[in-house]
């Protein structure tokens, strides 16, 4: 039966989803809805977790489609950290059309179903961590989208510029290095995790991958405060890093 | 009671007219006082003068109470009242609050939803002689300019040249607070632009300007320091705002001269405004990456599309007006009923005393206080439905009707007359 909250989940993110995509237009009036449209398919989703983590026995999101689900979750909880003030709600434009994409594909793949198969406990922490900081990821490319749109807006002297008020360039610059940094310290801990606690044998690609990635995103960092490049550099190459990451981590991770 | 107004407005009154019966904030006290005083004790009067509007709010009873105020009106214009008569309009009750009520929430400015004009209520107001009538009238449009402004983005987009360049900079920069500015030119554009910017905390770092004696001037009143162009380029290095306003013919910030500067910024946003016609700075600057340069065209059409958007937030406030008339309106009609009430209950009052009186002599004290209290609580618990029915009837257009026919079932009438 709690496997019916996934509907509620997919149509709450997709509302908010949509009346963000509207508010492009100018108007903010439904701001309310879309924010309150997030909060309850987060609940929902939270109740669907919460469900499968009882029904399982051990760590219930260790597949592709699992991983999603819970990835999702993670995403939108970023979102809501910011989400909740005024001028960082439009933040939900970028964000929520992901998480309803990926709570569609988590339910396409059996990624919500209670009966999944339980993993060990290190596996769990490991996943987690590791999701927890994609998820930061997400958020930070999230954030640096806006920032290319809000720089584009103003390069290119759109009049409506102050009637869609975006937060400013150098918050949205900030808050995605932070929200980097966040990433970086949780998929940190998650390969730590993986490394001492798993069954290593040798290093096989989804390691390689990983630990790449965390190069990558340490790089980014390191460039930012040493080279001093910010602004739009920085955040387009936040864009290629989680595009990367969309890209070749599943593949190595769920492939089997 | 009644509610009556009459004024002038920059919708039919040219400037010449308006200037004429403009009052500054302590005359308009007085104004209020000295119509109270003509008017009697029961008179009510608040005047609201900006630069474009005077209106004399007044209320009392009678019907010479709109003639009055219009009086009044032309009395205040002096030699001017010809001229200023056919321009002046006057209304009364709902109307009257209906206007107040769209004047407060910035419907009835020049530029829809500007800021000033719901403090300006505010303080005629207070400094006013209101009563029991334009009080409440007062406090209802105040609560209607507050929830436009607050339930609505009416007054958010900015309005004008400096207010567009310190919002654009509200969108580059997190918070004004400390940002520096540098001013080139020191003509008049440049001086609204950056005190638009310190007031909302930026910091006016440097005036440069041809004339020292000029940059020296504007540089002292903006507690900068002043220099020249020959000496601007340090000055631009650590600049967050550049503001550019001169009447040089060429570019002044040429490419060649700040090129270099912002690109040793590696991104870190500047924002240019370019408020000079011919420009006055060269436009392939722009394309610098964290340099962004507005024009006075750009800055134009940002002006413009926030005032488009004012204008389509104004339906969404002129609804709120309307909800906030409606509460008048039922206020008003509510009023129409408390004389019934009133005297219903003295009425009812008469009868328990005169009842507990026939029985004086008969109850001991402990008795009586009992009766006493008894009695109270059967009047009170009887007329309570029927108070709470006659002032929702009072709502409806069946208020009137029914006081009617309370004072004629109990009698009230005719015991006013006895």
């Amino acid at each position: 039966m709690a496997e019916l909250l996934i509907w509620p989940t997919v149509i709450a993110y997709g509302e908010a989803a949509l009346i963000y995509a509207g508010e492009l237009r100018g108007s903010r009036r439904h701001d309310s809805l879309a924010i309150w449209g997030v909060r309850i398919g987060w609940l929902a989703q939270t109740g669907l977790l919460a469900a499968q983590a009882r029904s399982a026995d051990g760590f219930p999101w260790g597949t592709w489609a699992g991983a999603l689900n819970l990835l999702s979750w993670l995403v939108v909880t970023g979102y809501l950290v910011w989400g909740c003030r005024p001028r960082y709600r439009l933040l939900g434009l970028v964000v929520m059309p992901v998480a309803a994409a990926l709570v569609v594909l988590a339910w396409a793949g059996g990624g919500t179903a209670l009966d999944a198969r339980g993993d060990g406990w290190a596996l769990a922490i490991h996943a987690a961590l590791m999701l927890a900081g994609l998820a930061s990821f997400t958020v930070a490319a999230a954030m640096a989208a806006l920032y290319v749109f809000e720089d584009r807006r103003l390069k290119r002297h759109d009049a409506g510029v102050l009637r869609l008020r975006l937060p400013s360039l150098e918050a949205l610059d900030r808050l995605a290095a932070r929200a980097t940094l966040v990433g970086l310290a949780l998929l940190s801990g998650g390969i730590v995790v993986g490394l001492g606690w798993l069954d290593v044998r040798g290093l096989d690609a989804a390691m390689t991958v990983a630990v790449l990635i965390w190069g990558l995103y340490a790089l980014a960092l390191v460039i930012r405060w040493e080279v001093g490049v910010r602004g739009r550099r920085f955040a387009r190459l936040l864009l290629a890093g989680l595009v990367l990451v969309v890209a070749v981590l599943p593949l190595t991770h769920f492939a089997a | 009671m009644r509610l009556a107004l009459a004024g002038v407005s920059h919708h039919h009154a040219p400037l010449e007219v308006r200037e004429r019966v403009a009052v500054d904030l302590a005359a308009a006290g007085d104004l209020a006082r000295e119509l109270t005083a003509a008017g009697g004790p029961a008179y009510e009067a608040v005047v609201l003068s900006t630069c474009n509007r005077t209106e004399l709010y007044v209320a009392g009873e009678g019907d010479a109470l709109d003639a009055h105020a219009d009086r009044a009106l032309l009395d205040l214009a002096g030699s001017g009242a010809p001229a200023l008569a056919p321009a002046a309009y006057r209304l009364a009750e709902e109307s009257a609050a209906l206007h107040l009520f769209r004047v407060a929430a910035g419907l009835d400015s020049m530029v829809p939803g500007e800021g000033e004009i719901l403090g300006q209520v505010r303080d005629a107001f207070e400094v006013g002689s209101p009563g029991p009538l334009l009080g409440r009238t007062f406090r209802m449009a105040l609560r209607a300019g507050r929830r436009a402004r607050a339930e609505t983005a009416i007054g958010e987009s900015p309005a004008s040249i400096p207010a567009a360049a310190a919002a654009l900079a509200e969108q580059v920069f997190e918070g004004l607070s400390g940002r520096r500015v540098v001013l080139v030119g020191a003509g008049r554009a440049s001086e609204l632009t950056a005190r638009n910017l310190r007031s909302r905390g930026a910091t006016i770092s440097v005036v440069a300007n041809r004339t020292p004696e000029h940059a020296a001037h504007l540089a002292a009143s903006l507690g900068a320091l002043p220099t020249t162009i020959e000496e601007l380029e340090r000055a631009l290095g650590d600049a967050d705002v550049v503001v550019s306003s001169t009447s040089a013919p060429g570019f002044v910030l040429t490419e060649g001269m700040l090129g270099p500067v912002l690109r040793a910024r590696r991104g870190r946003p500047v924002l240019i405004v370019d408020l000079a016609v011919p420009r006055d700075v060269e436009p392939s600057l722009g394309a610098i990456d964290g340099c962004f340069l507005y024009d006075i065209d750009a800055l134009e059409s940002v002006v413009t599309a926030s005032l488009e958007g004012r204008l389509s937030e104004a339906v969404h406030a002129e609804r709120i007006v309307s909800e906030e008339a409606e509460r008048f309106r039922a206020w008003r009609a509510s009023l129409a009923v408390v004389p019934a009430i009133a005297s219903l209950r003295a009425h009812a009052e008469e009868i328990r005393a005169a009842e507990l009186a026939r029985l004086e002599g008969r109850l001991g004290e402990g008795d009586r206080d009992v009766v006493d209290t008894l009695t109270s609580q059967l009047v009170n618990k009887l007329l309570h439905l029927p108070t709470v029915r006659l002032k929702e009837a009072a709502v409806t257009a069946d208020g009137l009707l029914y006081a009617e026919v309370v004072r004629h079932l109990f009698g009230l009438d005719e015991e006013d007359e006895v």
